[in-house]
């Protein structure tokens, strides 16, 4: 995969796709068309919140993953999954009985993706002392949000804090322990356990490395099922010695206030994506107070509101916390043989310059996007305002623009189309075709079995 | 492509909409990130002094291939001294206003930093024009 082009997990089976407009309607940066009958995801747009995937009510939007069965190519065959993993499972499977499950299922090393997080957190801390500018300083943790920020809030990019994610640092960490342990690169199979979208897309094409380290992905939803099947109700051996670099900061890292509870004299914790593009709109015109961080998540709840988390995420939160309780804080590790020797590991922590992409100009040459949002602005006097989505466009002001930009007409919106009609300047047969156009052929035909007939998933 | 805004006095929770609508477009005409923050800057602010120490006003807009003018016409007390009012750190804000977050003083100030151009005229007991120029 070249890396200028991104790489997006999200993919629509068209043959589960009936064309409606919930996907659309949600899209927090109107990435979404329907034309066809089928939904499109315009991929310079898409940030990977997963959104669109949440709101489907027949699940025509998938996230491809590898196979589980690629491990067997390797000796050592290491899972990474985020602490947040362990919360979605119901109270009675024990810590033990989980890794021991995972094992059972034929990994042979289990590492919990915040393990390094004492490293992290005081290169942030650094970072955040020696870049005062930048202020406030934005957390990089969330990939979808990253990449809000490069394609819609440009002038925001500054803050990101030049720092990795805990997912970008654990593969670098779990190679330098198996090394010592004997190990060489080639034999280690490192797979990484996912709660969403955006993290694959950020692992398949990380920034500043030509190629991931990672030799698979697994969806958090596929392995919650292949544990829960190979899990064992009774008394499991003893794991602990795998989890002796956990700590109590690295297990809440990725619920809300996780980082922000680390951070700045004055911190924020913003989740779910569109309580963070509100926000973002006045930090963009500098209409909040002096903030030193700001922790930003797509999803409510955060990671716990994966959307390929299994459990209820409120109950995936209060899971954690109580497991957080028993764990010890960062700074009683740092001495520790594994977090000590990770010189190799402080330096892969440093990321490059997130660069803006901005997505949303009309026409690269100025002159001429200033005709077309002129154009757009006279269009919109003749739409009806309603939203509605029946052109398959997310709103009247979006069907505008993908007008002047040559993507849609005027007789999309139905209602435009309907005076026509009764204005006699288009038959109805004609009329007709045009809407079969936007949402396939026969579909507004009668019919009890028609694909999402009832919502099914509601 | 000119626009037109309306601002109403005292009305807070509307202040800064003439911006973030700008900013909108601003986006779309693929103007540069910085330039934008600075025009969204002065032009949030120009708002809120309308808001907060005038009655009602208006916002002309007129974006060219180069340049960005706009225009914040209010009716309102006017200001005395401009000089004075240009200093920053200079506010009448009322203990009120003051509450809320604003009234340190820096608005005046921060217009003029932003801007490229910038002119501002004031008739006591009538009101007050700023017109600023940016270009892209
Ligand atoms: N549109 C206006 N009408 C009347 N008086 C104004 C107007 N704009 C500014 N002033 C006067 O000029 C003073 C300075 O304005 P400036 O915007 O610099 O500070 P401020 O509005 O008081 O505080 P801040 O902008 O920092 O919240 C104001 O306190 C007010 O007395
Ligand atoms: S909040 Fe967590 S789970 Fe949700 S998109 Fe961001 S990184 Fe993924
Ligand atoms: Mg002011």
């Amino acid at each position: 995969m070249s890396p200028a082009k991104r790489y997006h997990a999200l993919t629509i089976d068209e043959q589960k796709c009936m064309g409606c407009t919930h996907c659309m309607k949600v899209c927090p940066t109107e990435a979404i068309r329907v034309a066809g009958g089928l939904a499109e995801i315009r991929a310079d747009r898409c940030v990977d919140c997963g959104h669109c995937m949440r709101a489907c009510p027949v699940k025509a939007i998938y996230v491809e993953q590898d196979d589980l069965q690629n491990i067997q190519s390797f000796k050592y065959r290491v899972v990474l999954f985020p602490a947040v993993m362990i919360g979605q499972f119901p109270e009675k499977y024990t810590e033990d009985q989980i890794y021991a499950a995972l094992l059972k299922i034929g990994f042979t090393h289990v590492f919990e993706v915040e393990q390094p997080i004492g490293i992290l957190k005081t290169s942030i801390k650094e970072y955040c002392r020696k870049s005062p500018d930048n202020r406030p300083h934005i957390s990089t943790f969330c990939p979808a949000i990253v990449r809000l920020i490069q394609i819609r809030y440009p002038s925001l990019t500054e803050n990101l804090i030049k720092r990795k994610a805990p997912h970008d640092l654990v593969a670098h960490f779990a190679i330098s322990e198996l090394k010592k342990q004997g190990a060489k690169e080639e034999e280690i199979g490192l797979f990484y356990v996912t709660p969403c979208n955006a993290k694959i897309s950020s692992v398949k094409s990380p920034v500043g490395e030509t190629e991931s380290i990672v030799d698979g992905i697994i969806n958090m939803d596929a392995i919650y099922n292949r544990v829960m099947k190979a899990i064992d109700d009774s008394e499991a051996a003893d794991t602990s010695a795998r989890r002796q670099n956990l700590t109590r900061d690295g297990i809440l890292w990725s619920l809300t206030r996780g980082e922000a509870r680390n951070f700045g004299e004055r911190s924020m914790a913003i989740d779910g994506i569109h309580n963070v593009i509100r926000f973002l709109e006045r930090l963009e015109n500098e209409e909040v107070p002096d903030i030193d961080f700001l922790e930003l998540r797509a999803c409510d709840q955060s990671c716990a509101g994966g959307i390929m988390m299994t459990g209820n995420r409120f109950l995936t939160v209060e899971r954690l916390e109580r497991r957080a309780k028993r764990y010890p804080p960062t700074w009683k590790l740092q001495n520790s043989p594994a977090i000590k020797e990770s010189k190799q590991l402080k330096q892969k922590l440093v990321a490059d310059t997130i660069i803006p992409k901005p997505a949303f100009s009309l026409d690269k040459d100025r002159k001429r996007a200033l005709e077309k949002m002129a154009r757009a602005q006279r269009i919109i006097c003749f739409l009806p305002g309603i939203d509605c989505g029946a052109c398959g466009a997310p709103n009247c002001q979006a069907l505008a623009e993908d007008m002047v930009n040559g993507k849609a007409k005027m007789s999309d919106c139905i209602f435009l189309q309907q005076m026509w009609e009764n204005e006699g300047k288009i038959d109805t047969k004609k009329a007709l075709r045009n809407v079969e156009k936007k949402w396939g052929e026969k579909r507004f035909q009668a019919d009890c079995n028609k694909r999402g007939r009832r919502n099914e998933g509601f | 492509m000119k626009l037109q805004f309306t601002i109403e006095g005292g009305n807070f929770s509307n202040a800064g909409h003439a911006a973030s609508e700008i900013k909108k477009m601003l986006k779309q005409l693929g103007i540069e990130a910085r330039c934008i923050r600075n025009i969204v800057i002065a032009m949030y602010e120009a708002e809120v002094n309308v808001v907060a120490h005038a009655f009602e006003g208006q916002i002309l807009v007129d974006i060219e291939t180069d340049k960005i003018t706009t225009e914040i016409i209010d009716k309102g007390p006017g200001i005395p001294d401009i000089e004075l009012a240009m200093q920053e750190g200079y506010s009448t804000a009322s203990k009120k206003v003051r509450e809320m977050g604003f009234g340190a003083g820096m608005g005046l100030p921060n217009i003029k930093k932003n801007t490229d151009e910038f002119y501002i005229e004031s008739t006591v007991n009538s009101g007050t024009t700023l017109k600023m120029i940016n270009y892209f």
